[in-house]
């Protein structure tokens, strides 16, 4: 690796910015077909109704209007699958019933989808589906764990007695049992991880389109994954195979994991398309969005810590339930445990640890991965529960931290991780450091001069990204691989195009890969394009989520150049009559050995394609594909603290720095990297202060719009302190880990933990996220009695 | 219905809306500019942002025939041939965009901001910003784009 001015190591500026800069993006909803027809979806506005005959004629009379269907037309069509499937304690499966695209008998969530209206125009679609008149009989809905919980609950499906799903555990309860029995101290505490709606500023959009000619279906869709789509849509719902289906997801406005969940409404438009031989196009409204995109978190959970004397951690013992909605979506079994449960040894040698996870069925919208997807609702916990653990036993909360780390690697956490590499005490030092956390006391001290209440937080965390390897998850249930594809096509006169199995929707993959393979190729930045995002031009591949795509689909690329250099080595060899092991490759040339003679790669591949002079028996062209199935997760890690300064009068709170010391593994571009860290980090802001997706308990959502769900602003967020330790992730060539979701990861504890420290004098020593000005004037007020 | 006319980006457009006919649809649906997004339909998220007679507006918001006779500019408009508009090039340098579904009204609402103000201050772009939401980035790189912008603009565009 040369690492030139546009290589691995530069911020270099991104290929993809002139045509988002410029308005020539290609969004889903820039696309248009000949002939197309728009789609517009009827929604349940009940929360759990049963459903009889669903009237359409008056739709289907109204101006515009060439079809209109309703469950019962797509009775015989599959149901959207789910890709994980968990065994509770017992060895028993999941309960896992049928999810009809289009309401059948019954709907379970505001925004359940009813019938689909298609016409001339989106608005002609749009007002007949006013006239739909569904024959409908309300039901008690549950709208809460709590509420899926309690005796005598109404059901949402018959099949789930007490609306459990799966009732799972992981870690050894006996030795975790054990450790308390032998503890000097036992901290407790209870949490909520308040349910969030993703809010991709791009809406979910879709075109579908049948080619009667070739029998050819071709789907436009919103998607972080297009393969991924491809399978579920063509193997579990319409029974198409592959070859016949087409998936494009061209430029997408931000996914944060809403865009990974193969939907209904691309079910539903891609067989009405079969039925109408016509394009199809449906564009999600906010307000729809809202309460049809999957949300995320929304846990409960009671946690112990066991300690001994000298505040070493002995145990760890954690309860949690979890909301899933009403449908499971595509990862939505796999987020509450293989995704959470197994992130508690955080980065402590604590010896034993459990959790158990049980998972209710509520009349809301699915739940399903959103950025960080289960650690952070680990990292959460363990976090507060830490701080908790330092305040309860009068040490100092960074101390307590430092004593235990682990420092060994590999370490085998008592959770099935094994961590390969790590230096949590440098990524603590150099935020204590960025932060000035020594200093904080004069800091504190100059805002109560001014009557404000100044707190620090702190979280020290690891996480686990580009989940893997395909045996594992397999064994544990997951129903798809893992692993990533990626091509590397060297054209006759020597420019490159890579093709990856991973998506981009913000992350700018199209930059960090070309610096990839330009920097080992030793060609020109500008010579190399990258693909992503249509089923009819990648071999394959399992999307991008998880931070996944540079440890996982990075190393694909990175395998498929070395095969190249291998086919080109021998290329080289026969033209400098030398022999293959004799071929070294540098910067671009093919030298033998201690010489001067050279090929130029640009020699060798027009070699490649027109072989007039070429080794016996080797295949011409130079293109090679590489599928890459890592040996095990990677582990980011980090410390994250934020400094809050609250208005005792008002409750407000002003968050007035964020450090981030983390260790994403290899950086290939700084400047990408440092945006990552930043869009998580507001993501994880939104969450401690500002973001909860509220439902009234008839399950009408009360936060279902911009106007009543906070989201966070330019000036509700301060600048951010980006700084890294790095070390290298032991199994994969690049030494990548993976950033995406760091942010949203580690600081929502460190600011809730800032916010009790400011509130402690006052008595105050707990705090919900988020911690609105409303929740924190009355936890003061409660505090002062 | 009403026929419309308009400058769009320095050239006369025409069309024949309805009345309900917004201006974001007019420019989109029927005169292909894509470039300006629609990402809500409370009139918060800003994605619409366009110029109307120099003025940063939110094009959901306004109808295709309040604008008849304006002069409108889209991002489209924005660059001079192939080379970027200074705003557009502070993003690109700063790294202000990830997605790109929010940038569009972004740099609009930023130059509107720049032919006002030269030399923002954090602070005051942050305010100003009020009306756009971006998910990617956290506005710490949106931020350092408007001022770098604004400076470069050096008091017009
Ligand atoms: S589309 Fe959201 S403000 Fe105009
Ligand atoms: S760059 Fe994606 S929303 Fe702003």
């Amino acid at each position: 690796m040369s690492g030139n001015g546009t290589g691995i190591g530069a911020s270099v500026k991104r290929k993809e910015d002139t045509r988002f800069l410029t308005g020539r993006g290609r969004y889903t909803d820039d696309i248009n077909l000949p002939g197309q027809l728009y789609g517009y979806i009827l929604r349940s506005g009940m929360a759990h109704a049963k459903i009889g005959t669903v009237h359409t004629d008056a739709a289907k009379a109204a101006p515009g209007v060439h079809a209109v269907f309703a469950g019962k037309d797509m009775e015989g069509v599959g149901g959207i699958p789910t890709g994980w499937l968990i065994h509770s304690k017992d060895g028993s499966p999941m309960v896992e019933p049928p999810h009809p695209a289009l309401a059948l008998g019954k709907v379970r969530y505001v925004g359940d989808c009813v019938a689909i209206v298609v016409a001339e125009t989106a608005d002609q679609a749009r007002a007949a589906a006013n006239l739909i008149d569904v024959e409908r009989e309300e039901l008690p809905a549950v709208a809460s764990i709590k509420a899926a919980e309690a005796d005598g609950a109404p059901q949402v499906f018959d099949e789930a007695p007490g609306n459990v799903c799966y009732d799972w555990e992981v870690g050894d309860k006996a030795a975790t049992d054990a450790a308390f029995e032998a503890a000097d101290h036992v901290v407790s505490i209870d949490v909520v991880n308040n349910r969030l709606i993703p809010n991709a500023i791009e809406p979910r959009a879709a075109i579908a389109n049948y080619d009667p000619a070739t029998g050819e279906y071709t789907l436009y869709t919103t998607s972080q994954n297009p393969h991924l789509t491809r399978l579920l849509l063509g193997a579990f719902v319409l029974g198409l195979p592959e070859h016949k289906l087409r998936i494009v997801a061209p430029d997408v406005g931000g996914g944060f994991g809403s865009k990974i969940p193969h939907y209904a409404e691309e079910a539903i438009l891609t067989w009405t398309a079969g039925q109408l031989g016509r394009p199809v196009k449906w564009t999600c409204d906010r307000i729809d969005a809202f309460k049809s995109d999957t949300h995320g978190r929304d846990h409960i959970s009671t946690a112990r810590l066991a300690l001994d004397a000298d505040g070493k951690f002995l145990g760890l013992h954690v309860s949690t339930k979890c909301n899933l909605g009403a449908y499971l979506s595509t990862f939505a079994t796999c987020v509450p445990t293989y995704l959470y449960g197994i992130l508690f040894a955080g980065p402590y040698t604590t010896p034993a640890v459990y959790c158990e996870v049980k998972s209710f069925f509520t009349n809301t919208v699915p739940v399903d991965a959103l950025r960080g997807a289960g650690r952070p609702e680990a990292t959460y916990l363990l976090e507060r529960l830490v701080d908790k653990a330092a305040s309860e036993l009068g040490m100092d909360r960074v101390e307590i931290r430092r004593q235990n780390f682990i420092r060994e690697f590999p370490y085998q956490t008592p959770v099935a991780l094994q961590y390969d590499q790590g230096d949590y005490d440098a990524t603590l030092d150099l935020a204590l450091e960025a932060s000035d956390w020594d200093g904080f006391e004069a800091r504190r001290a100059e805002s109560a001069a001014r009557g404000k209440l100044r707190g620090i937080g702190i979280s020290t965390f690891i996480e686990a990204c580009g989940i893997a390897p395909s045996a594992v998850v397999g064994s544990l249930g997951a129903r798809a691989g893992l692993y990533e594809s990626g091509s590397v096509r060297v054209h006759p006169t020597g420019s490159v195009s890579v093709f990856t199995g991973t998506h981009s929707h913000g992350q700018g993959h199209e930059t960090t890969f070309a610096q990839i393979v330009s920097d080992m190729l030793g060609v020109d930045f500008d010579a190399v394009d990258v693909v992503h995002g249509d089923s009819a031009k990648i071999p394959f591949g399992m999307g991008t989520y998880g931070s996944r795509s540079l440890a996982v689909g990075g190393t694909a690329i990175y395998l498929a150049v070395e095969k190249v250099i291998e086919k080109g080595k021998k290329i080289a060899a026969h033209l400098l009559e030398a022999s293959v092991e004799d071929i070294e490759f540098e910067n671009g040339s093919f030298t033998v050995a201690g010489t001067d003679r050279s090929k130029s790669l640009g020699e060798v591949a027009l070699t490649a394609y027109v072989p007039h002079n070429y080794p016996e028996g080797l295949e011409p062209g130079l293109e090679e594909t590489a599928f890459y199935d890592p040996l095990n997760f990677t582990f980011p890690a980090g410390t994250h603290v934020a400094e809050v300064e609250v208005d005792p009068e008002t409750g407000e709170v002003d968050l007035v720095a964020v450090t981030g010391s983390d260790d994403v593994g290899r950086i290939i571009n700084p400047m990408i990297v440092a945006g990552q860290l930043h869009g998580g980090l507001a993501h994880g802001i939104g969450q401690a202060l500002m973001e909860e997706c509220v439902y009234q308990d008839d399950g009408q959502l009360e936060t279902g719009s911009y106007m009543n769900y906070t989201m966070p602003r330019a000036a509700d967020l301060p600048s951010f302190s980006i700084n890294h330790n790095t070390t290298l992730c032991t199994h994969n060539p690049l030494g990548a880990k993976g950033v995406g979701e760091v942010g949203s990861i580690g600081v929502p504890p460190a600011v809730i933990n800032a916010v009790i420290d400011a509130l402690r004098p006052l008595g105050v020593h707990d705090m919900s996220m988020p911690a609105t000005s409303q929740r924190v004037w009355q936890a003061i007020q409660q505090a002062q009695g | 219905m009403p026929t419309v006319t308009m400058t769009v980006n320095g050239m006369q457009r025409s069309g024949t809306v309805e009345s309900r006919t917004l201006l974001v649809e007019f420019l989109r649906e029927h005169l292909g500019l894509t470039g300006t997004h629609v990402g809500c339909d409370t009139s918060q998220c800003g994605a619409c942002v366009v110029h109307v007679s120099g003025t940063s507006v939110k094009s959901c918001t306004c109808l295709a025939v309040q604008a008849d006779g304006a002069d409108v500019t889209t991002i489209e408009g924005l660059a001079n041939g192939t080379d970027l508009h200074p705003m557009q090039e502070a993003f690109r340098e700063h790294h202000g965009l990830q997605c790109g579904f929010c940038t569009p009204g972004m740099v609009l609402s930023a130059v509107d901001l720049a032919n006002r103000n030269s030399n923002p201050s954090e602070h005051e772009v942050r305010e100003w910003l009020e009306g756009n939401l971006c998910r990617c980035t956290g506005y710490h790189n949106i931020v350092k784009a408007v001022q770098a912008g604004a400076q470069a603009m050096g008091g017009g565009s």
